[in-house]
């Protein structure tokens, strides 16, 4: 097999030639670590490669293979978002603050997905603190778009669908606050899945808004998305929010029958705002998925407007909790020469943190703050609530709510940056979903202008087989997932 | 101007769990600095909390114990500010949904009445680090090994009306916490702390003044004398027409003052809200049935059956109950001795002196209560007399042996055998001549204290073996035969 069909082939296959010994995993691991070593330079999606470590476990899973005791990931190489703590291993959020922190433990993901025989190659880069929808408010320079240079890769989880995207892993972790598996997924043309909050496990994971963060897998199939979420998912007795719910075997259980599968299409979404050529794609492929049985319904989700108000009330406020142990005093970043006490906390935290992460941080202490707390924090609550109930009476009529994960392709850096309303809005499809708890996925649409678009397909609250199985069928009758950029032209 | 002084307590008092509240830690006191830390307790990113479920269970314990509402979805709130000791920005407390509600605790006051006191609530949190000032020159270390362990602050209504009101509140509430074995109660590390507020009104008045809350007082004696300063400076300001300052003070036990230690104008807004990464405390009616179930008996139950059963006197109670130990102590000893009230006497008077002497706490007594009753038994049934008691004690207390071995040992045996008596009797009378002859002369008053010396010297002279009952029987006929 060449080279470069390694490189873009599925976990589904490379598993295949795993044990039929056409390949080795430390075959594998040196293909990806020289795709990271040829490409990175110019896509900057690896902050952290670790070759030895990798090359040691691919050999033990080698073993493994060789003994013939192997588990659903063993020998595949794969990345971890670098909001993933891992032991011995630099994990940077993306923030100077904590640009040399090296954790003495790993995230339960990490555990799991090493327990399920994976191969982590090294760490994705992201937007600081999983703040950012393009990327570029990285402390380590932005990620670049593999299908165009100069424009972004979405954000925040953008590091890690950058390097799918350019096979420097087959399988890369990301995580989902707001959108930041599914719109990055999109804008790079591969599947992105954000599961159920609750699902998988949060320890480990450097928080951002904690009632909203969920960890998730993007890959090159939904197929892979189902294998890699089986890894990932179940409840934790170190994370009093996973959900004690029994995780099926999305794998095994993914099916391409879709007959008779109601999706609501929600009227809000598709209205005159929606990019009309972004219509036409999304449209296509929910054709693809009519012709193979399922019903398209009109829905209503008549708070959705809501959303991106009330998420800019919760996460930042949470954030700027979760954020206050960055103070300087224990770990992480710390100002040369402090005077004193509040210099010590000023100056650490002002250089510690980029202008993104500031302003979200202030923006959610105002939103605490004595006098404002009910007209906001306590507002945004309540309008929550009634978001979620728009779901769960639209899933009264529906299986399935698809519509874009993202408003648009992936757009030129520093075009939405001194804008960040505009920055805000890239996540319009995609907020209401996380407030709701529900999963959500996006699998690649075709492309405008040579650029991807994404397909949302959300799910009622732990029925992530259902959208697994939509996207699976439509990635069998179509072939957009296989669309890939132009790898050779790359480095050039 | 006569000023009526209003105060409610906030006492922190530190649950007695194994481990912290929200990691794995031990709670033990003493151990090197920051040992007794995990990545939770550091705040390190990532680490999330999970609830004790033995804090919980003591929280309603503690809710029951007072007859408290329980709380049925109590949850937990971020207390946000910045503190060097405070590893995650923000402490884990209850702001708007305590696990205990409003209750009444009926506080025994001196006099043996019951005072109410109108507890508001209750809530769970985690204790901060703590920052060590002296150790470091320019420097200041921190010790994480308190940050996370498990706290009940308890929160009054201002019912109280006098410093005594609010030490018998505090001993009452100490003795309770200890009874249900919720907290050990000790004050001197930190288990049990007080902030009082404090606020003077013109006797009265029904309208409240502006108050003042003194923080971290952590002994009965220091909180009455913290309330005595600040009601002396605040009657000072209001009288000389000034305003008091609504602020945080601190007692200065040296100085015995209360110093400021930040206004209300910078006082910080912590900013609360719902903590996303624990989910609220669902607390059904089973669970506190069997919390109920569970409960002791508690120090008002056990001081009216200690009255009605033992019929020891109430200032005997009001010394035996309030601490568990002693009063287990106490019904072991009146057990073993069907002695009751010699119990009390003996327990609260030779064995209270040498274990204060010896700075020991009842469990430490070298007496065990079996032995102890042993010794009241022999009184009881006349054995012993209770100066010979006292010998038999103090050999009790070094260790020699239990009561009947230390009289056999020590031939210690009280004297009634009458004719044996009547030969003592017979000799000091015969003795002393001149003091029967004065002993006859003398009027009944008189009489009765010369009597005191023949008895004296027939004491000294059985080594005090002498039942002094028949002794004094005997000599009395023997002297009024003479006269």
């Amino acid at each position: 097999m060449a080279e470069n069909a390694l490189l873009t082939a599925p976990v589904s296959k490379l598993k295949q030639l795993l044990l039929d010994r056409t390949v080795s995993s430390e075959e594998l691991t040196e293909a990806y670590l020289a795709q990271i070593a040829a490409e990175n330079a110019s896509l900057n999606a690896v902050v952290t490669v670790c070759a030895e470590e990798a090359l040691a476990s691919a050999r033990n899973a080698d073993a493994q293979i060789a003994r013939g005791t192997t588990r659903s990931l063993t020998g595949i190489p794969l990345l971890h978002k670098d909001i993933f703590c891992t032991e011995g291993v630099r994990t940077t959020c993306g923030s100077r603050m904590l640009e040399s922190f090296v954790p003495a433990y790993d995230a339960t993901v990490v555990t799991k997905m090493k327990a399920e025989g994976a191969v982590m190659l090294g760490k994705c880069n992201m937007d600081e603190f999983a703040m950012g929808s393009s990327n570029e408010t990285s402390f380590f320079g932005p990620v670049r778009n593999p299908w165009d240079l100069s424009c972004v890769p979405g954000g925040s989880s953008g590091g890690s669908a950058a390097a799918l995207a350019s096979g420097m892993a087959p399988l890369v972790t990301g995580t989902d606050t707001g959108g930041s598996i599914r719109q990055p997924a999109s804008l790079c043309g591969v599947t992105g899945l954000k599961p159920t909050y609750g699902r998988v496990s949060r320890l480990g994971i450097i928080a951002f808004a904690s009632s909203l963060d969920q960890a998730g897998p993007m890959a090159r199939t939904a197929e892979d998305c189902a294998l890699a979420l089986t890894a990932m998912s179940g409840i934790d007795p170190g994370d009093s929010t996973s959900a004690d719910i029994p995780v099926p075997d999305f794998h095994s259980a993914l099916s391409t029958d879709v007959n008779g599968l109601r999706i609501g299409l929600p009227r809000e979404y598709f209205n005159d705002d929606l990019d009309s050529r972004v219509r036409e794609n999304v449209m296509a492929a929910l054709a693809e998925l009519e012709r193979a049985g399922a019903i398209l319904h009109d829905v209503d989700l008549p708070h959705s407007h809501f959303a991106i108000a009330t998420y800019y009330v919760i996460a930042p406020a949470e954030a700027s909790a979760n954020l206050a142990r960055y103070d300087g005093v224990r770990f992480g970043y710390r100002c040369d020469a402090p005077a004193d006490l509040e210099d010590l906390y000023q100056r650490s935290r002002s250089e510690g943190f980029g202008e993104e992460v500031q302003r979200r941080i202030l923006v959610g202490t105002y939103a605490l703050s004595a006098g404002f707390y009910d007209a906001y924090f306590n507002k945004a609550q309540q309008v929550r609530r009634i978001i979620t109930e728009d779901f769960q009476r639209a899933f009264e009529q529906v299986d399935v709510i698809a519509c874009p994960a993202a408003p648009g392709v992936a757009f030129p850096f520093g075009s939405k940056q001194q804008d960040p309303i505009a920055m805000y809005m890239e996540d319009i499809y995609t907020l209401a979903v996380n407030l709701a708890g529900l999963p959500g996925l996006s699998t690649p649409a075709g492309l405008i202008d040579g650029m991807p678009v994404g397909l949302q397909l959300i799910g009622k609250p732990f029925d992530e087989q259902t959208i697994l199985n939509a996207a699976f069928r439509l990635q069998n009758d179509t072939d957009w997932h296989l669309a890939c950029p132009d790898l050779a032209s790359l480095s050039s | 101007m006569n000023w009526e002084i209003v105060m409610g307590l906030e006492v922190h008092l530190q649950l007695a769990t194994q481990s912290k509240i929200f990691s794995g830690s031990s709670t033990q006191f003493g151990a090197s600095p920051n040992v007794q830390a995990d990545a939770v307790d550091l705040g390190m990113p990532g680490m999330l909390p999970v609830l004790n479920e033995e804090a919980v269970r003591h929280a309603v314990t503690f809710g029951l114990g007072i007859g408290a509402r329980i709380g049925h979805r109590s949850v937990f709130d971020r207390k946000n500010y910045f503190y060097p000791d405070l590893p995650k920005g923000y402490q884990v407390s209850q702001f708007f949904a305590p696990i205990v509600c409003e209750g009444i605790f009926e506080v025994p006051l001196e006099n043996g009445s019951l005072y109410p006191i109108r507890i508001t609530r209750a809530h769970l949190e985690e204790d901060a680090g703590k920052s060590v000032h002296d150790e470091f020159a320019h420097e200041t270390g921190i010790d994480l090994n308190r940050a996370g362990t498990p706290l009940l602050e308890i929160v009054t209504e201002p019912d109280f009306r006098s410093a005594e009101q609010a030490v018998a509140y505090l001993k009452a509430l100490h003795s309770l916490v200890t009874y249900l074995g919720i907290s050990d109660g000790n004050m001197a590390e930190g288990s049990m702390r007080c902030d009082i507020n404090i606020s003077l009104r013109k006797k009265g008045s029904d309208e409240l003044g502006t108050r003042t809350e003194i923080k971290n007082v952590n002994s009965f004696r220091f909180v009455e004398r913290a309330i005595y300063s600040e009601y002396e400076r605040q009657a000072e300001i209001l009288e000389s027409g000034g305003a008091i300052t609504q602020e945080t003070r601190l007692y200065d036990a040296d100085r015995d003052t209360t110093r400021s230690m930040r206004s209300k104008e910078v006082a910080n807004d912590y900013r609360y809200f719902p903590e996303p990464d624990l989910l609220p405390i669902v607390i059904d009616e089973a669970y506190i049935d069997a919390v109920r179930q569970s409960l002791p008996e508690l120090p008002t139950a056990k001081r009216e059956r200690f009255l009605a059963e033992y019929g020891v006197s109430e200032y005997a109670a009001s010394l035996l109950v309030p601490n568990h130990d002693m009063a287990d102590y106490f019904e072991s000893v009146a057990k073993a001795s069907g002695a009751s009230k010699l119990a009390a006497n003996l327990i609260l008077g030779d064995l209270t002196a040498a274990l204060n002497r010896h700075e020991l706490s009842i469990t430490e007594s070298p007496v065990s209560a079996e032995r102890l009753g042993g010794l009241v038994s022999r009184v009881e049934d006349g054995t012993l007399s209770s100066k010979l008691a006292k010998q038999v004690f103090d050999a009790l207390w070094e260790g020699e042996g239990d009561a009947d071995q230390i009289i056999a040992a020590r031939g210690l045996k009280q004297v009634s055998d009458s004719s044996a008596l009547e030969a003592m009797v017979t000799e000091v009378i015969a003795n002393n001549p001149d003091q029967v002859a004065q002993y006859i002369a003398a009027d009944e008053a008189k009489r009765k204290k010369l009597s005191g010396f023949f008895v004296g010297q027939i004491m000294k002279a059985s080594k005090g073996q002498a039942n002094p009952q028949m002794i004094n029987q005997l000599l009395l006929e023997k002297l009024e035969s003479q006269s």
